[in-house]
Parts: C-alpha cells; structure tokens; sequence
C-alpha cells in the first residue's frame, strides 16, 4: 500500500522466512566473521575466473537460503537479484542454474534493500508466497571493471573503499516467522556533482539522507522509532558527511543510534581498506548476516536499512560525468516469536 | 581548470562539495613522499647493485651492463607481480613503485594477468598495453616533439 509520496506500507506482514551469507577469506579476517554462514578461505572460490568467482558466491548463498527455508527451489516463484557487473551477469547466470523466475535488478550496491523491497511487496501484495532477494559483489571483479587490474601497483587515496566480497540472499513468505518486512522507501536519484570514483562515500551520503528523511516523513514517525538506522556503504567519509547533513537540516538523528555498514565490517587497525566498505556485498552480508542475528537474539527490535548505490558506469565517470546516487530504504522488525 | 568545473555546479552543489571537501581526509602528502623517495630509491639501490654484480662478475663493461640489468629487473617486477606483493608494495611505496621499469612491467603483467579469462589474443594479447599503451603513446609524442625542438636549435646531423 503507498502510503505517504514514495513509500511502501506491508500491511500483510511478509516475513524473512531464512537468510544466507557467503563471503570471502578477508571478509572471513574482519570482526564480523561469525555471524556468516559460509566463509570461503580462497577468494577464487575454485573458479576460473573473478567473474565465475562472484556468480559462485551468489548460487551458494541462494541454495543456503532456500535449503535454510526448508524449501526446495521448485517452491520459490520468483528470484530478484542483481549485481555490479556489467549487464548483471552474476545474478542472471545464477538464475540459469538455479531455473527460478527471474527478475534482474540494478541498484548499484543499493540493490540488497532494492531486491527485498520488491520480494517484500510482491508477497504483500499475493503475487508470489515465496520470494528469493539475493546480491552479491567480489572485491577483484570489481576491481578489474572500475579500476585497475587487481595486481597493478597503485596507491589509493585514503577516501577510497574496498569492495566486500560476498553474497546474501533472503527468502521471503507469508508462511513461517522471522523478522518482518514493515515498509520500505523508494529513493529517487541524487547527483550533488561528485565525480570522484575514489570518494563514492561523498557521492552517495546526499542519496541517504534525502531517503531517510522521505522514509520518515511518508510514515509520519521519529527517526527514534527504530532502534538503529545503517546505512550501506558510505564508509567513513560518507558516514561523517551524512551526521553534517541531518545536522544541518535540523533532522533528529540523534533520537537512534545511526551507523553504517561500511564500517562494521572490516577492521580498520589490522585490514588496510582505507574508508571502509563498499559493494552490493556489504549491506547484503551485514544486514542478512549481522544485523539479523542481533535481532534474532533480542538485541535489536525495529530497524531501517539503507543501502546505497553509486549508479555510475566505468564509460561515464571516464567522460567526466558526475555519479548520480540512489537510496533505498527497508524498515525490518523483530518478528512474532520474539515480541 | 577549478573554476571552470565549479561554474557546471549549481549553487547547492558548490555547497556541498565545500561540505564534503572539508570532511575528507587529506592524502598524507609528506608521508608520500618520505616512503616514495625510500621506496625509489631501495628499487634503484637493487638495480646498482645487480649492475655491478654484471661489470665485476659478468664480465660487461659499464655501458652494456645496462643491459642485462633491465631484464632482471623487469624480471623481478613481473614475479612480485604474479606472486601478488606489487601491489600491496605499491599501497606502502606510492610513487616511489612506479620508477620506470618496475612500474611498467607491473602495469603490463597485471593486465595480462587480470584478463587472461578472456583468451590469449583479446585478453593477454589485447589488453596488456592497457595501462602501459598510454605510456608509450605519449612518450613517443614527446620524444618527437623534443626532436623537432632540438633540430630547430641545434640544427640536424644529430650527436
């Protein structure tokens, strides 16, 4: 149901019904390692290539999530997922094997909240009982696609962020329990002139404002309403822009407790990963990984994620456009069994 | 240049990019440098010394041991590179790793590397001068535009 200019209300209540994370051996060092299902110690996966790499990690994690479903993938109608490679390939070869209907998506590192916004209203709506959102991105793939090959010698400006190699997927449904998929906002795009691929925290940081703003003001409730706010990869310098504007347009951040997940999941002593975090990965395995399962265990009751996408192309930025941003936001809150 | 870019923004924009300039930490400029000049000059220290080791040893003399010292350095470069320390050497040195025949036979083997997936001839073959096509394209460039000069001045007939 729209309630308010460009949100979503899930009257119906869709349910996470079982989530699944899979990521890489840095990943595997950084703090968050135990709340992953699956942690590769080899980032080729045994694959051939980056790209089979990353389509690998995508597979993995939707089997996990619909075997953790206690489902079977004849039983899941649709599969919304995409990625940051070029023409989405690691989602779309990934529903070649998995054969479930597909729906590709592109959000840039926004599309872990575009896709289970959309899983979300599809059940809401009766469209589907079950729906499978899943993301993925790998550190070298992208790498070789936006910047450089992985082993040439470059040095990064202390702005820039390392891209999370990983893949969450979730299953959502009407059937079963589990967090609970209230609403959702859609972001519109925002390009504050930013053309540095380097600083996509400074790029982005606007995109997520302007949607948690929209967020609460559509659903007519104070940010203090959720336990915590995150948003997905803004990293450190995104994270500091964004307090300044929330500051700046009198907004009360400070009524919650607001992080990013950009910065939870490496550690910036012993990993060298200059701002932090980025990537479709990052949100996706923090919020189906970590943030779930502080949820699971009673830590957490009402939370918005926010991930954030830079929806630039390595043509653009090369023509010296600026990075449009996007923003989507999904508000997840603690399911029955535990209220 | 500045200006120009400034003059595209709109006044809410130039605001924010004032906003998110004053927020971004600077590159560690001094530091850069310190390591750079370390790191180059480590590189070259190496490459004096296996020069040396071809003019008391090799049995080349001070010209042409040049020679065979390029090889192994470039050698050396290219094992750094495919064992995949260059790269985290270069995040440390900076500058100080792209001294040229280091940085160039890093910036070949990488791309070779990096895109051997896509065949020998489109992806070695093709792709390799990806980084280094640049290099030698423009020092081509300049070296003809220094030529003219030095015709102009000197006159021809060369040394």
């Amino acid at each position: 149901m729209l309630k308010g200019h460009q949100s979503w209300l899930f009257e119906n209540k869709p349910f996470i019904r079982s989530t699944a994370t899979v990521v890489g051996p840095f990943e595997g060092r950084g703090p968050l390692a135990k709340d992953f299902d699956i942690v590769h110690g080899e980032s080729m996966m045994g694959q051939k290539s980056w790209e089979k790499a990353e389509k690998a990690l995508i597979e993995e994690a939707a089997k996990l999530a619909i075997e953790n479903a206690g489902l079977t993938k004849e039983q899941v109608q649709f599969y919304i997922g995409g990625d940051l490679m070029n023409q989405i390939i690691s989602s779309s070869f990934a529903a070649r094997t998995l054969s479930i209907p597909y729906i590709g998506v592109f959000g840039a590192c926004s599309t872990s909240m575009e896709s289970l916004a959309l899983a979300a209203n599809l059940v809401n709506s009766g469209s589907a009982k079950f729906v499978l959102a899943g993301t993925c991105s790998h550190d070298s793939s992208a790498e070789k696609q936006f910047r450089y090959p992985t082993e040439y010698g470059s040095q990064k400006p202390p702005t820039a962020q390392y891209t999370v190699t990983g893949a969450g997927a979730a299953i959502v449904s009407m059937e079963g329990d589990g967090p609970v998929v209230t609403s959702a906002t859609i972001g519109r795009v925002i390009d504050m002139g930013i053309k540095d691929p380097f600083n996509m925290g400074a790029a982005m940081a606007p995109a997520a404002v302007d949607t948690i703003e929209a967020h609460v003001r559509d659903l007519g409730i104070e940010p203090g309403y959720y336990d915590l706010i995150v948003t997905g990869d803004l990293a450190k310098v995104g994270y500091e822009i964004a307090c300044k504007l929330f500051k700046k347009h009198n907004f009360p951040i400070e009524q919650t407790e607001y992080s990013d997940c950009g910065m939870m999941i490496y550690d910036y002593e012993t990993q060298m990963v200059q701002a932090g975090a980025s990537g479709c990965g990052c949100s996706a395995v923090v919020t189906y990984g970590h943030l779930l399962n502080r949820m699971r265990r009673g830590e957490l009751k009402r939370i918005l994620v926010v991930a954030t996408g830079a929806l630039l192309s390595p043509i653009s930025f090369q023509q010296g456009e600026s990075i449009p941003c996007i923003a989507h936001a999904v508000s997840i809150e603690a399911g029955r069994e535990i209220l | 240049m500045a200006n120009n870019i400034k003059k595209n923004l709109t006044r809410v924009q130039q605001e924010y990019k004032e906003l998110a300039q004053s927020v971004e930490p600077p590159r560690p400029i001094l530091k850069n440098f310190i390591r750079a000049f370390i790191a180059g000059g480590a590189i070259c220290l190496v490459g004096q010394a296996i020069q040396e080791m071809f003019v008391h040893w090799g049995g080349f003399d001070e010209k042409k041991a040049g020679d065979p010292t390029v090889a192994v350095m470039i050698l050396l470069s290219v094992i750094l590179t495919s064992m995949g320390v260059y790269d985290k050497f270069a995040q440390w040195a900076g500058a100080g790793s792209a001294v040229p025949v280091t940085g160039f036979a890093n910036s070949m083997a990488s791309a070779a590397i990096e895109h051997q997936s896509e065949g020998m001839v489109l992806g070695v073959g093709g792709k390799m001068f990806k980084l280094a096509g640049p290099v030698i394209v423009f020092g081509t460039v300049a070296a003809f535009a220094v030529g003219i000069v030095h015709l102009l001045i000197k006159g021809g007939g060369g040394s």
